[in-house]
């Protein structure tokens, strides 16, 4: 830490550095996210799942798409990808089926992943693609605004519903659920450990899965709604969450100021894309299949 | 004599509260002081409590603290 | 995939992760594929896009011949960005071709387009196919610099810079947004600048030397007739009408037709009193053969909307007047 550091009473070893430094490029620090903004905590929680999961770091790669979530991937000390806006899971899948061995992370925030990405998204669920997507959900397009997203709630102002939306919002873990997602769980930023066990979880597990973190937008969601900043924001994640395990995701909708229902709602074993691949395939041509070798040193 | 210990990052800080909010032993509060930017950063007002959970760590947006136990 | 939004960026997910990777699409599809089209440019990753072109615009012609998305291939996505383009004109090429496709775009480290149209698209010919030993294959162009040392985006002296591949522990970074050599978001003028004009200055090859074309009775012409894809077989047809009434046409076939070869084409211009351009759309290529031509001769397009290949007469008329 090269800032300065504030005089304070405790006892500091001198080798002692921040857990999550390793996993970002200190260099690019700090980062744009606004004052209360709750992505940096989703980067925390990440990173010790992370360290609890024994990853190997050099086979973990990170796409994002575009909006304030998508800088993550900007800041992880991995292999990471910055696409364009909805194309991260397609750019993943590529990696994926290039290189089975990676790790791929799909970072990125609900406009990008529920609006311009929302066909991409369902169909990779559809697959039981080897993804898993982590959406930062802060219930508005951000980076541009304060627009309404797909996700964000009835009554609330936004940019372009001065006076309220009226569209119905999507219910992102129901949706995952029905486009046949291996994995669904739902925390807010409040939830640190919770989400961190989760991501670890799902760094375990096969197949698509989903994880989608409530987060504050304190300067254009709050703001704008008059529910205060960011700290207020995580007050009433803690009060209004209910941990509800296994609840039907239908009946998780989010509301303006309502209940939150958060928890792990799916956690099943279907057959994996290149597990359906090979299996068809074999049963098809038999002996005269092989199974890709898409990794090539000559190439 | 206090399990663990927080170390803060003054200038990375932007003073939003969460570390001195979801602290479970209460260690931190927000100064008074400035950093350069003008947020106000957390300082420790009762260091001997800090069990070193680094529930800080994990809350801070701007990776400007974090908290461990001292070694055994 | 679902749709060529995602395939388009798949394959360069595919490329990052070690492999070679390719698509093919016709009309509509063309373009919903402009934006990855720039991503690959800016993003510098090698990879190929077939275009069976159709006629347009919208839905167009389904299934029936155009040539008319050629400036869309190179300047469909936003920005500047400098793309290569090979135009065959049989089967056999579209293999050829395609192979010469990869080469190139690790070479140089561009989305290269293949671009077909509906005729050679859907053409049965013997395709002569050789041993897989007997390919050239351009190998991608990794660093041998350890991690750390290695800079994602420092070109080497030809302006194209070296790669790497997810999961070898160089933990590197891509991003469309405008980057530093290290591949980091930099949007500032000058490395707008410095990138830019380095994604089209490492192409500059190809509007001479690299250019690749066919050439036929060039030396005696007095008409040119400089065309590419189907419309060159047709045109070959109509070059020997010509040369049996007496008028010395010649043939230009654009094979390599972006980078526009157009040092070829400004050489041939005070030569000849006419260059004769036939294309299955109503003038593309032809601003190109003007602009390098330079007003030294006649420059003349034979227009054709598409559905159907020109008819030889009409391009056999062109020439004769342009003789005159």
């Amino acid at each position: 830490m090269s800032e300065q550091t504030l005089e304070i009473p405790c006892n500091i070893p001198a080798d002692a550095v921040n857990p999550v430094e390793p996993f970002l490029r200190m260099d690019r620090m700090p980062h744009i996210w606004c004052p209360g903004c709750g992505i940096g905590t989703t980067v925390n929680c990440f990173t010790r799942a992370l360290i609890d999961s024994h990853a190997n770091l050099d086979k973990v790669a990170i796409v994002s798409g575009i909006g304030c979530t998508g800088r993550v991937a900007g800041y992880a000390n991995l292999d990471s990808f910055h696409t364009t806006h909805g194309r991260a899971i397609p750019f993943a899948t590529g990696l994926k089926l290039a290189n089975p061995e990676l790790q791929v992370v799909v970072y990125s925030g609900d406009g990008d992943l529920f609006a311009i990405g929302g066909n991409h998204f369902i169909h990779a669920a559809r697959r039981n693609m080897d993804l898993k997507v982590i959406c930062v959900n802060n219930l508005t397009y951000a980076m541009t605004g304060g627009q309404t997203a797909p996700t964000t709630p009835s009554k609330v102002i936004s940019a372009t519903n001065p006076y309220g939306v009226f569209e119905p919002a999507f219910n992102l873990v129901a949706l995952a659920e029905a486009a046949g997602a291996s994995y669904v769980a739902r925390w807010t930023t409040f939830h640190v450990k919770q989400l961190s066990r989760s991501m670890e979880e799902v760094l375990r597990k096969k197949g698509f899965c989903f994880i989608e973190v409530i987060s504050p937008c304190p300067t254009l969601y709050q703001r704008r709604n008059k529910m205060g900043d960011g700290l207020d924001t995580m007050k009433y994640y803690k009060q209004a969450s209910k941990i509800r395990h296994g609840a039907p995701t239908a009946e998780c909708d989010l509301t303006k100021s309502g209940e939150i229902v958060v928890g792990k709602f799916v956690d099943r074993d279907r057959p994996s894309y290149f597990e359906m691949l090979n299996s068809q395939m074999t049963e098809t041509l038999g002996d005269r299949y092989a199974e890709p070798e898409v990794m090539c040193e000559q190439c | 004599m206090a399990k663990g210990f927080v170390a803060i990052n003054v200038e990375r800080c932007k003073g939003c509260g969460f570390c001195v909010e979801f602290c479970p032993t209460r260690v931190l509060t927000l100064s008074s002081a400035f950093n350069t930017k003008g947020y106000h950063p957390p300082n420790v007002m009762a260091a001997e409590k800090c069990s070193g959970c680094d529930l800080c760590g994990m809350y801070c947006p701007d990776f400007a603290i974090f908290g461990a136990r001292y070694a055994r | 995939m679902e749709d060529e939004l995602a395939a388009s960026i798949t394959i360069q997910g595919a490329v990052w992760g070690g492999a070679k990777a390719f698509t093919v699409t016709s009309g509509p599809g063309f373009s919903l594929m402009m934006e990855h089209i720039g991503y690959a440019a800016m993003t510098e990753t090698p990879c190929v896009f077939v275009d069976v072109q159709r006629g347009g615009p919208s839905t167009g012609l389904p299934t029936l011949p155009a040539q008319a998305d050629m400036m869309q291939a190179r300047w469909g996505s936003h920005g500047d960005y400098g793309i290569i383009a090979l135009c065959p004109n049989s089967p056999q090429e579209c293999f050829d071709l395609a192979i010469t496709a990869f080469n190139l775009s690790e070479e140089f480290r561009v989305p290269v387009m293949l671009m077909l149209d509906e005729c050679v698209g859907h053409m049965t010919e013997k395709v002569i196919i050789p041993d897989a030993a007997a390919i050239d294959v351009y190998p991608r162009r990794f660093t041998h610099l350890p991690p750390g040392e290695f800079r994602l985006f420092e070109p080497r002296e030809d302006k194209v810079p070296d790669m790497v591949r997810a999961g070898d522990g160089y933990r590197f970074h891509v991003t469309g947004l405008t980057h530093d050599e290290r591949g980091y978001p930099s949007m500032n003028v000058d490395t707008q600048r410095s990138s830019v004009t380095r994604l089209l200055e490492k192409l500059q090859p190809f509007t001479g030397e690299r250019a690749l074309s066919e050439t036929a009775d060039l030396e005696d012409a007095e008409v040119v007739v400089v065309s590419y894809g189907i419309t060159s077989r047709v045109a070959q047809r109509a070059i020997d009408l010509a040369r049996q009434k007496g008028v010395r046409a010649g043939k230009f076939r654009i094979i390599s037709a972006w980078p526009f070869p157009e040092k070829h084409i400004a050489a041939l211009a005070p030569k000849v009193k006419a260059m004769v351009v036939p294309e299955l759309n109503l003038g593309q290529m032809v601003h190109e053969v003007e602009r390098a031509a330079a007003g030294r001769c006649k420059v003349r397009l034979v227009p054709h909307a598409g559905g159907t290949v020109h008819n030889p007469e009409a391009i056999l008329k062109a020439i004769l007047e342009a003789a005159e």
